[in-house]
């Protein structure tokens, strides 16, 4: 079995980033992890979509880092949201 | 035993597919991208990292413009019939194998006009018979990359170009290329690029996918519609790729060996690989031409195709030598008309056909001089 505790030092507070697809977030996953951001794949929170999919949830602090990163590679976002 | 039939199927595979395969099924098992645990997103994760290893291979910038079938004819199903409607003009090539003219030929029925750019005996085609085929209604062309009957190259870069020039649709059709022939669409003009996982990928059977070129996906439509575990909240496909054309559970253990065997080719590098096949296929064709009695289909020429290669003994019947070659020698390979049949028309060898033989990876030298001893004796014993 999987470790469950693969992805560690986050404190918070997060925000997350939402994609449309589950291959949008995973390139996503790939694309922040090579640039070292501290990220963690979650289930999209019920509130914020009433969607099944997962996404990316990160500390606040890293917002403009990951706006930035994925802007670059032209990954199209549904959308950045503190949690 | 000697497996010459690498051109249906590679076989064997490298190790480190059986394992991927094995590590998928034992440890993560989940479904890919429905779910949010994390076995789910792991699942994902095998599937998003043979794309990416495809992208690599392909030089496609956006892993996510690369989606996943069950092969290359469900690819190209997806092209051709999601492309032309009643009253569009396509264009492909006589050298062409089924999976690419059963669609054409069934739309054609429905009120698609096509044209079939005829290939010289050889195997070869002239791109300005293309060129000259295109009307103002030419939606798209379709040309596979390399024959499965004989192996000869199709000159896809100039169409390509010829193509974008008209602005016309390309398909290539690389089930037989793809991996062991380079293929870059910064560099070939390509809008739809079919392969299979299979054969040269080294993955499993059941596996395959499309690349589709930005902005292309508006004028595809998909051939099947379902749960993609994105937007679950519409009843409605999704407009994006992949999801657009990725319905339903996908083969996830398929694609986990898939990305083993992607990784493999890209670690030894396509033109390594290709120069080892090179080598055979010459050894091959100088062997076999230069029994009496057998004839030689295709370029003659290892640096014109890839590794297929189509022959006849005179005088006894392609099924006859195959079924010799395995029983009497332990040699397998395919006879017959290869689900080709409009490239053994071109070739002068309907409906009898040929016997095909397919080196591969894990062919050696050695095995070549027994496959040319064994054409021998049975070539001599009949004449
Ligand atoms: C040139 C060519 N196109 C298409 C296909 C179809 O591939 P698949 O059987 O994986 O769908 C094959 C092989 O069978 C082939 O050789």
């Amino acid at each position: 079995m999987l470790s469950k505790k693969n992805e560690v030092g986050q404190s918070g507070p997060f925000s997350v980033v939402l994609f449309h697809s589950i291959s949008g977030a995973l390139r996503a996953e790939k694309l922040l992890k090579a640039e070292s951001v501290s990220l963690k794949m979650i289930p999209v929170p019920r509130h914020l979509s009433s969607d099944c999919g997962i996404c990316i949830r990160f500390e606040r602090a890293d917002e403009l880092k990951v706006e930035g990163i994925l802007g670059r590679s032209k990954l199209e976002i549904q959308g950045i949201h503190q949690i | 035993m000697i497996y010459l039939d690498n051109a249906a199927t590679s076989w064997p595979k490298p190790k480190a597919v059986y394992q991927a395969m094995d590590r998928f099924m034992n440890q993560v098992g989940a479904n890919p991208g429905r779910s949010g645990h994390r076995l789910s997103i792991e699942a994902g994760r095998v599937v998003y990292e043979t794309r990416e290893s495809l992208a690599w291979l392909f030089n496609i910038d956006d892993p996510l413009r690369i989606i996943f079938t069950s092969n290359a004819t469900e690819a190209l199903n997806v092209a051709i019939n999601g492309v032309l409607r009643p009253g569009d003009h396509a264009i492909t090539s006589s050298m062409e194998h089924n999976s690419v003219m059963r669609p054409l030929r069934a739309l054609q029925e429905r009120g698609v006009e096509l044209t079939v750019v005829s290939c010289s005996k050889e195997g070869f085609l002239d791109p300005g018979g293309i060129e000259k085929a295109i009307k103002p209604n030419t939606r798209l062309i379709v040309l596979n990359r390399a024959s499965n009957v004989v192996g000869t190259l199709l000159p896809v870069i100039e169409v390509g170009a010829i193509a974008r020039r008209h602005g016309v649709l390309f398909c290539i059709d690389a089930a037989q290329s793809a991996g062991a022939y380079p293929l870059d669409v910064s560099f070939t003009k390509v809008d739809l690029l079919a392969f299979t996982g299979h054969k040269s990928l080294f993955g499993p059977q059941g596996t395959g996918g499309l690349y589709v070129r930005q902005g292309v996906e508006d004028v595809v439509e998909p051939l099947m519609r379902g749960g993609t575990g994105s937007r679950s909240d519409s009843e409605h496909q999704p407009d994006f790729l992949p999801d657009k054309y990725e319905s339903g559970t996908p083969n996830t253990v398929g694609l986990a060996g898939l990305g083993a065997g992607v990784q493999f080719v890209l670690s030894r590098g396509v033109n390594a690989l290709r120069e080892k096949e090179e080598k055979l296929m010459h050894h091959l064709i100088e062997g076999l031409g230069a029994i009496p009695g057998v004839t030689l289909y295709g370029s003659g020429d290892a640096r014109e195709q890839v590794a297929v290669l189509s022959f006849n003994i005179a005088g006894i019947a392609s099924s006859e030598v195959a079924i010799r070659l395995d029983e009497e020698y332990d040699i397998l390979c395919r006879p017959g008309l290869q689900c080709a049949p409009i490239a053994h028309r071109t070739l002068g060898t309907f409906p009898g056909g040929t016997v095909r033989v397919s080196p591969g990876y894990f062919t050696t030298e050695d095995e070549v001089d027994i496959v040319i001893k064994a054409v021998c004796n049975i070539a001599r014993v009949l004449r």
